[in-house]
């Protein structure tokens, strides 16, 4: 019964660590209900009416458009900052990256350090003329000068994709994440995190969802701190010891120390690793928090706290996952035992899998009180990523889609409020519904696709409309369509998808590599310059044309609106 | 929302102190985003094409090169960060407040 309980963990952190997507463990099925783990549920209980509270208090607060959408630019860059770490140091990157620093050592550096440099990128590139020209969504800066239906609605399509892609498998990997650490049931635990969600979304909007991501950064942030270091005090402080001993317990002995078999092909090495950087740069989630801070001072603040905590963060689960090694790897409490009943496999056969490597730790350095915290902070995290993805996606439908396709401006502020907040509703039950669908399926691949389509789709619509003049209406559309359908399609065409998921046989996958970044950030950037350079429409030259105020704006804020009404 | 009307964007444009700030703005994040695609691209291709190099030994023991290297693009993302929120922070934001004040 134990031990179908972590099997079934293998399974759900394979689903939601997003950049091992590759190293996927095979679903494995089975096993009932699991005993309920108290402490874990009594500290989440705490968390979850602790987080109802802010809700209320932020519904209260949550009057206009600005107030939903941006949190009415009232959040400090500090915050925000720690809101966007929030955001962006997932389940999957705690207990992924640290299972696989915990299996192979340095190889789990390198995806670390994949995650964090987009974010210089952001900082230089995207930020401030994001905060200049934009009030709530990044669509709104795409469309400053071009024209709103066909590029909101690229946009949209963009944001909607990743969006989807990201939260069927965080649904899919909470509800199996939940189902094994608290002992719900797989249907409940994706009901409890779907019905959580909304509720923050529709009634407290981006004031609700900012403070759930601050609080539950600050626990994730505090809890990987006592373990990195408990682990280090164990050592007296010295690196060189730590990895000394994780040297010799781990059966990978000194090849844990440098680069692995990860990284043996270097064009899916750059690929990967430009999905990773200019997605972040394209991800809607992570745009939208710019426009809650009052100007391009806080949001530059912002940029620079969450990358100093992000790299804090992934050091940690550096750490973390040496002294997974240290303090696991000679205690066969932690693993399953072989057909003899005393050998294992010190990597594979640790309990629900590699990825779970930072769970036992917290057991082993704090007993089942600091096991049961962990657990919750991961439920914690979970909730926050996908409250962030509902919020994201119900403005990309209320306010891109809606207010300017559909209703061609004519909407009043209160009627698109009113929809975002049906949308989150609905978004909450299609979400639901998915997990159910996806709850068979080898979902690792999707947040790998979300980056890509984030890097082909998103990025390069945004960065020609604000930095090239020549960029038209009719470049970035079909540039930036053909950035989503080509990374979907290779997608589709590789082994993640042609092989793991639809079954056919192994290597017979028509596209080798395992991200499509590089090619299809390639195709839309030069569809978006081919098209426009070919655009002669008067619409093209009145776009050149109105470039110059665009500039101008986005490099002084002149006449940028807070985010408060007016 | 200020009226930002096409006279004042042209005299704000043909100011030779708007045309300062976004060229020496222009130039560091240019300079910044270079480098810091060059470190993570250069550290990339290094696993690629020469992981033993990586894997040698720091200081005699079992740590490598790869570790303080790897670690090192971490607190390069930060730093780089750090380095163009000082210079907006102080030259930057005074060069653009001094032009909004001129051109209210």
């Amino acid at each position: 019964m134990i031990k179908s309980r972590w099997l079934k963990a293998a399974t759900a952190l394979s689903l939601i660590a997003c950049a091992s997507a590759a190293q996927a463990a095979p679903a494995i099925e089975g096993g009932e209900r699991q005993p309920l783990n108290v402490e874990a549920i009594v500290m989440f209980l705490i968390f979850v009416v602790a987080t109802l509270g802010i809700t209320k208090w932020a519904a209260s607060r949550t009057k206009s458009a600005a107030d939903f959408y941006a949190a009415g630019g009232g959040i400090t860059g500090f915050q925000n900052g720690l809101a966007i770490a929030g955001d962006y140091m997932s389940a999957a990157s705690f207990l992924g990256i640290s299972g696989l620093v915990f299996a192979s050592g340095f190889d789990g550096l390198i995806y670390s350090i994949g995650f964090l440099v987009g974010w210089p990128i952001v900082m230089f590139l995207i930020a401030e003329r994001l905060r200049n020209l934009g009030r709530y969504t990044f669509a709104d800066v795409a469309a400053y000068r071009l024209e709103a239906t066909p590029i909101r609605t690229i946009s949209a399509l963009g944001s909607l994709t990743v969006v989807a892609f990201y939260l069927i498998a965080q649904m899919v990997g909470a509800g199996k994440l939940i189902e094994l650490l608290f002992g719900l049931e797989y249907l409940y635990a994706v009901i409890a995190v779907g019905t959580l969600m909304t509720v923050y979304v529709a009634f407290g909007g981006m004031v609700a969802t900012t403070w759930v991501q601050i609080i539950k950064a600050c626990l994730l942030l505090g809890g990987a701190t006592f373990m990195a270091f408990v682990v280090l005090m164990s050592f007296s402080f010295s690196p060189e010891a730590l990895f000394a001993r994780a040297v010799e317990v781990h059966p990978g002995q000194q090849t844990i120390m440098s680069p692995g078999k990860m990284v043996s092909d270097p064009i899916s090495a750059i690929s990967l690793g430009l999905a990773l950087m200019f997605g972040t740069a394209g991800l809607p989630h992570i745009l939208m928090r710019f426009f809650t801070v009052s100007d391009a001072k806080a949001a530059r603040k912002s940029v620079f706290i969450a990358t100093g905590l992000i790299g804090y963060f992934y050091i940690l689960t550096f750490i973390i996952g040496f002294g997974a090694i240290t303090f696991l790897m000679n205690e066969p409490a932690y693993f399953k035992a072989a057909a003899d009943g005393a050998s294992y496999d010190k990597v594979k056969d640790l309990l629900g899998g590699t990825n779970m490597a930072a769970v036992h730790l917290a057991n082993a350095v704090g007993g089942s009180l600091f096991l049961g915290f962990i657990s919750a902070v991961a439920f914690a995290t979970i909730l926050a990523v996908v409250a962030g993805l509902t919020l994201a996606g119900a403005t990309a439908i209320s306010h891109d889609l809606y207010a300017s396709v559909i209703a061609k401006g004519r909407a009043s502020e209160a009627s698109e409020v009113r929809l975002s907040k049906i949308t989150a509703i609905i978004i909450g039950f299609v979400a639901i519904a998915l997990g159910y669908i996806f709850e068979q399926q080898n979902v690792a691949f999707m947040v790998g696709l979300a980056f890509a389509v984030a890097a082909s789709c998103n990025f390069p619509v945004l960065l020609m409309s604000v930095l090239w003049k020549g960029t038209t209406t009719r470049g970035a559309f079909w540039g930036g369509l053909a950035g989503l359908v080509s990374a979907l399609v290779m997608v589709c065409l590789s082994p993640a998808v042609w092989e793991d998921t639809l079954g056919y046989p192994k290597g017979s996958a028509p596209f080798t590599y395992a991200n499509p970044a590089l090619f299809s950030m390639t195709i839309a950037f030069t569809l978006i310059w081919l098209i426009s350079k070919l655009d002669g429409s008067a619409r093209g030259d009145a776009e050149r044309a109105a470039f110059d105020a665009q500039y101008v704006r986005s490099e002084t804020g002149l006449g940028a609106s807070g985010a408060a009404s007016h | 929302m200020a009226a930002a009307n096409s006279a004042a964007i042209e005299q704000i444009k043909s100011d030779p102190d708007f045309q300062r700030l976004v060229r020496a703005r222009t130039r560091f994040s240019t300079v910044l985003t270079v480098l810091i695609l060059a470190i993570y691209f250069g550290f990339i291709l290094l696993i690629a094409f020469a992981p033993q190099w990586l894997g040698q030994s720091l200081a005699g023991g079992v740590t490598t090169i790869g570790i303080p290297l790897g670690v090192g693009v971490i607190v390069a993302a930060f730093v780089l960060t750090g380095l163009y929120v000082r210079r907006a922070n102080s030259e930057f934001d005074v060069l653009t407040q001094q032009l909004l004040e001129r051109h209210k």
